[in-house]
């Protein structure tokens, strides 16, 4: 045990435990939900955050977590049911990341001697340079986040499966949504003292995919992921620490693709397999298909993006007489009480249609 | 990052401003980059924006860094680099999710983005190895992120130009059908456009644009020139063709003002194009708004 000697590798290994578990906690319901742009968007605005806490000589977490948690928010906020549109979201984080190199060019124009690597730490995280305190509070908030996440998994599953039930049955679906995005905010701010800002999105995403292979079973897979993103984090800071000219932010997320890359081959060969045992290898590899992901199938036909593109579609490839404002009396039409509510019906029952089959 | 000319102070007498700058060569062949970069980016990125591959194109545009990382660190030009990660990444998305957009069962749509995500983490942890194996490279790092217009050479513009050509010569002979793949890719696969083809063909297309584009605006903020200026004018009209024309020419007056104001500020050009961007986005946005209040007839009418 000669590596849990140094200090340094008890706070990375104290951090990124309960930042790895949150992350994939969090991360299994990004997958699920299909808002995996969103935490690409965070992670940007982490960067943002940060450096601009760094210009205003505050702690970095506070600007960290005050932007990510903020612009989580406020997308969940703006966003029909929750869920912003990926265009949308694109030219708020493009921006934004504007903004993070106008602060950066602020930072080391003003303090290029005292500290002028904090902007690549930011961008690619120093999890081996996390103090004792450092380390204790980014293991608190990942506790925490996990307790809101365990809190709110039940109903959050419901309205990340089937949206349109979960709300029939009372399920306060927008407020859930932007509560998960607020987590998803703070998952962001923590995973960026680990990894950084550009990586964190290995850490939100890669464990949960893997788990999404796995297992078809929501809460078994919802275990998986945090467990396999703690197992990813510890075998990336072995490894980093055995090869020292590995960065570790490098190792973990390599040893995170790594493990996709595993499961993906399993499945399909898992895949193959039932397609060549039955008869009609169609449908056969078909079905498993739906088995595997039926939960994800379910929860993709309610996202948003199927149903949005929809109309906004059918107005362009008709729009030789229709104008823009059809595609907005379009997209404003569609929160007409029948017209998503149908197609998101039609989705457990149908299956793996293709989507052709999808009401549009 | 750096201001170029000992100060140089804007006057608004436009004219004299304007000749001030070009009286540098390097901010000439900054222009011309400029407008080349605004011009393929505007062009692709509104087929992106229309295709809703905003991830994926974002995606593709970090994996310029690694290339350019990698390119440095075993000593061949950043350009080879450039092209062999961006152009790998778009094969990657693209074969590994049927053509990198939802043609299959819904199931697909999560697995996809799952997958983008963990390319894009995983390439941009690449460049981050590369540049820690490239010892002393750390200044470097901020330039291939975020860009810079110094330096650029009269080759390179003709470079920069003779593959904008070429990317918009094959955009140009797929573009018919990618539209219609586009818009309503059910029908065209029914009336046997080959769909799935068009998807890898367009992402791989992306990637090379992206590649292109971004060596003279750094990595993170190639998205901004895919994404804004195309977003903005889907805005403001649906027809094909002047929505396409006015991406195009929105792209390349935020370049040429970003150029502009980065000349005569201490602040980056990323900053500027992605400020300047997001503003015509915002009018755009405000805009549809009041096209949508005065005509509220067509606002209520069924789809």
């Amino acid at each position: 045990m000669s590596i849990l000697a140094h200090p340094f590798m008890q706070h990375a290994f104290l951090a990124g435990t309960l930042i790895a578990a949150a992350c994939g906690v969090v991360g299994y319901f990004l997958v699920l939900r299909a808002q995996v742009f969103t935490g690409d968007a965070l992670s940007h605005v982490a960067f943002t955050g940060a450096l601009a806490a760094l210009v205003a000589g505050i702690d970095l977490r506070l600007g960290l977590f005050a932007a990510t948690i903020g612009v989580a928010a406020g997308i969940g906020l703006l966003s029909r049911r929750g869920r912003a549109d990926d265009v949308v979201i694109g030219n708020v984080f493009a921006w934004i990341l504007g903004l993070g190199v106008f602060f950066l060019t602020l930072f080391t124009t003003a303090r290029s001697s005292s500290n002028g690597t904090a902007g690549t730490s930011v961008l690619f995280g120093s999890i081996f340079g996390l103090s004792a305190r450092d380390a204790v509070v980014a293991a608190a908030v990942g506790g925490g986040i996990i307790v809101a996440m365990a809190a709110i998994a039940r109903p959050l599953l419901f309205a990340s499966v089937d949206e349109s039930v979960a709300a029939a049955r009372g399920v306060p679906v927008r407020l859930l949504g932007v509560g998960f995005l607020a987590l998803v905010g703070a998952a962001a701010a923590e995973a960026t003292q680990a990894v950084g800002a550009l990586l964190l999105l290995g850490l939100l995403a890669a464990p949960a995919a893997t788990a999404l292979l796995l297992t078809a079973r929501p809460y078994l897979g919802l275990v998986i992921s945090a467990g396999l993103g703690v197992a990813e984090i510890w075998a990336g800071l072995a490894l980093a620490y055995a090869a020292p000219s590995l960065p570790p932010s490098f190792a973990i997320i390599a040893v995170a693709t790594a493990a996709y890359l595993a499961a993906y081959g399993g499945y399909r060969i898992r895949r193959g397999r039932r397609a060549r045992r039955g008869k009609r290898s169609h449908l056969a590899s078909s079905a498993a298909d739906f088995r595997v992901t039926a939960a994800g199938a379910r929860a993709g036909l309610s996202a948003p993006a199927l149903p949005r593109r929809g109309p906004a579609q059918a107005s362009r490839s008709a729009q030789a007489s229709r104008s823009a404002q059809a595609s907005r009396s379009a997209q404003a039409s569609r929160s007409a009480p029948g017209g998503p509510a149908r197609a998101r019906h039609n989705g457990p029952m149908a299956g793996p249609a293709p989507q052709g089959a999808e009401p549009r | 990052m750096i201001s170029p000319v000992i100060n140089p102070v804007f006057s608004w007498n436009v004219v004299d401003d304007i000749r001030t700058m070009w009286a540098y060569p390097f901010m000439v062949n900054a222009f011309r980059a400029g407008a080349v970069v605004a011009i393929v980016a505007g062009v692709m990125g509104w087929f992106m924006v229309l295709r809703r591959q905003t991830f994926a194109g974002h995606t593709l545009a970090l994996s310029a860094f690694p290339g350019a990382a990698g390119a440095t660190l075993i000593g061949i030009a950043a350009s080879y680099g450039y092209f062999a990660f961006c152009v790998g990444a778009a094969a990657v998305i693209a074969l590994a999710t049927r053509g990198g957009r939802a043609t299959g069962p819904a199931s697909s749509r999560v697995s996809e983005s799952a997958l983008t995500g963990i390319v894009q983490a995983f390439t941009l942890a690449c460049g981050l190895l590369f540049v820690a194996l490239y010892h002393g490279f750390l200044n470097g790092t901020t330039a291939l992120l975020f860009g810079s217009f110094l330096g650029i050479t009269a080759s390179q513009v003709v470079t920069l130009a003779a593959t904008a050509a070429a990317v918009l010569a094959v955009l140009a002979a797929i573009g018919r059908p990618l539209l219609f793949a586009s818009v309503d890719p059910d029908v065209a696969a029914a009336r046997g456009v080959p769909v799935r083809a068009l998807s890898v063909a367009f992402l791989v297309l992306l990637g090379a644009a992206v590649a292109e584009t971004a060596q003279i605006t750094g990595a993170l903020l190639v998205f901004a020139l895919l994404v804004m200026p195309a977003a903005a004018a889907q805005r403001l009209t649906a027809r094909p063709a002047a929505s396409l024309l006015l991406t195009v020419v929105i792209g390349f007056l935020v370049t040429w003002a970003g150029l502009t104001a980065a000349f005569y500020s201490p602040y980056p050009i990323g900053f500027w194009v992605t400020t300047f961007a997001f503003a015509v986005y915002l009018a755009a946005q405000a805009v549809q708004g009041l096209l949508r209040l005065a005509t509220p007839h067509l606002a209520g009418a069924p789809a």
